[in-house]
């Protein structure tokens, strides 16, 4: 397959380094995203994360991964996308203290399995907040290659739940696993094989990232449709994995 | 440390006095075990198990899922850590031991590469995982290893992230040099001890 995209470089990146909190925007009633501009910042692939880290005055630390929302276009910062988990410690500091022009400690960006390099075709299937890090693949693709054949499913449970409602495009398949919008009259309840065929892409590459019974369920069924298990890259956020 | 203080920011999780010592530096305590697979998740039934050791040995050697079961047989108890934040203290496994595998075999190099059924790799310095460091397991909790944690049978290798603790294993290449495995290619620290926060690259 083709690779527009250079690979990640075999640096190193990631120092710790204090970021400013430059935008904040409220997504649904437990989620926000948050644009962080930063002194040290490298383009990051599609998918990749930074870590996060708070420390109190004791100097006691808490760490956590948050999957990068923004394009590497959007140069000098990155947005990171985060879920408010109520036992959590990191997402609630954020949801609840963290105001613009506050100064957060970062390093990334990390990892490069679950990223995209730019082949295709390429089917996005995302539950509740994992479609953080398939929306920054969704916006690169928008911005560098239009033409390219990307589709994402996108599963929430509540009409409230959708992250980025105003962004998704006739590129997304949405369906409402609990309580659609009134009047709504797509999809709704699980995944299932029917979705998968009617998003269409074949003989491609497959980002499936959600809870892990999602990612059970949505890797089953892509195998089922015909994708190479090879093919299918996946992130599973744990019960407390990105509190 | 640089002395930044998250503006605040109030600690949330206190971690039990007499436990604070055993968790890392920057883990959090986690009493479930949350599940990390790069892709779809292996179905390996244990009649087509087996477990090798090949590569720079003077014997190489495979275990099918009942010869292996008429190895010397422990119980581990140990604390475990993921480089996604989480521990878990006081884990029970039961499985072999890597030395009583590796005494059958004769190793003769000192990098081993572990690789497991859906493609999965991990590497380790043979001195990693002598000595009483390492074991083939397959029980959790005195019951067989569920297929979402790496069952029939996974790696443990408590003193590093659980990364290197390879689910559903099929073997181990002994070698002559050291080699990334699939998370150490793709950004993570060759080594992984959690007490040094050997997390990524460069760490």
């Amino acid at each position: 397959m083709e690779s527009p995209l250079p690979p990640v470089e075999q640096r190193a990146p990631g120092r710790w380094q204090i970021g400013t909190v430059s935008k904040i925007k409220v997504e649904t009633p437990r989620v926000k995203s948050f644009r962080i501009e930063l002194p040290m910042w490298m383009p990051h692939l599609p998918g990749q994360h930074y870590d996060v880290r708070l420390t109190d005055p004791d100097g006691y630390h808490a760490e956590r991964s948050y999957s990068i929302a923004s394009s590497p276009l959007d140069e000098g910062g990155v947005e990171l996308t985060i879920d408010k988990l109520e036992d959590g410690e990191v997402s609630p500091y954020f949801h609840d203290v963290v105001v613009e022009g506050d100064r957060v400690e970062v390093r990334g960006p990390f990892t490069s399995y679950f990223v995209w390099r730019g082949e295709k075709p390429v089917l996005l299937v995302g539950g509740g907040s994992g479609v953080v890090p398939l929306m920054c693949m969704l916006r690169h693709r928008r911005r560098t290659m239009p033409d390219l054949p990307m589709r994402l499913i996108y599963s929430v449970r509540h009409a409230g739940d959708v992250i980025y409602e105003e962004e998704m495009g006739d590129e997304t398949l949405l369906t409402f696993t609990r309580e659609p919008p009134e009047g709504w009259s797509g999809h709704t309840g699980h995944i299932d094989a029917e979705l998968i065929f009617e998003a269409g892409i074949e003989d491609g590459i497959a980002f499936v990232c959600g809870s892990n019974g999602f990612v059970e369920s949505g890797s089953q069924l892509l195998m089922d449709a015909g994708f190479d298990p090879q093919q299918i890259r996946t992130e599973r956020f744990g019960p407390t994995g990105t509190g | 440390m640089n002395g930044f203080v998250s503006r605040g920011f109030t600690r949330r999780r206190r971690a039990p006095e007499e436990v604070a010592d055993r968790l890392p530096p920057g883990q959090y305590l986690e009493s479930g075990w949350p599940v990390l697979t790069a892709g779809p998740t292996p179905d390996v039934p244990t009649d087509e198990w087996s477990f090798r050791i090949d590569g720079m040995v003077g014997q190489p050697k495979e275990w099918r899922w009942d010869e292996f079961h008429q190895l010397p047989f422990e119980t581990i108890t140990k604390d475990i850590h993921c480089v996604t934040k989480w521990s878990k203290l006081d884990a029970t496994f039961g499985g072999v031991s890597i030395d009583v595998l590796l005494d059958q075999v004769e190793p003769l190099d000192a990098y081993a590469m572990f690789y497991s059924y859906g493609g999965y790799t991990t590497n380790l310095p043979i001195e990693e995982i002598s000595d009483g460091k390492a074991w083939v397991v397959t029980e959790y909790d005195g019951e067989p290893l569920s297929r979402e944690h790496g069952g029939p049978a996974r790696m443990l290798v408590p003193h590093l992230y659980f990364w290197k603790s390879a689910k559903w294993v099929h073997g181990m290449t002994v070698m002559d040099h050291d080699e990334p495995g699939f998370w150490e290619v793709n950004g993570y620290n060759n080594h992984g001890d959690p007490w040094k926060e050997e997390r990524y690259w460069g760490d």
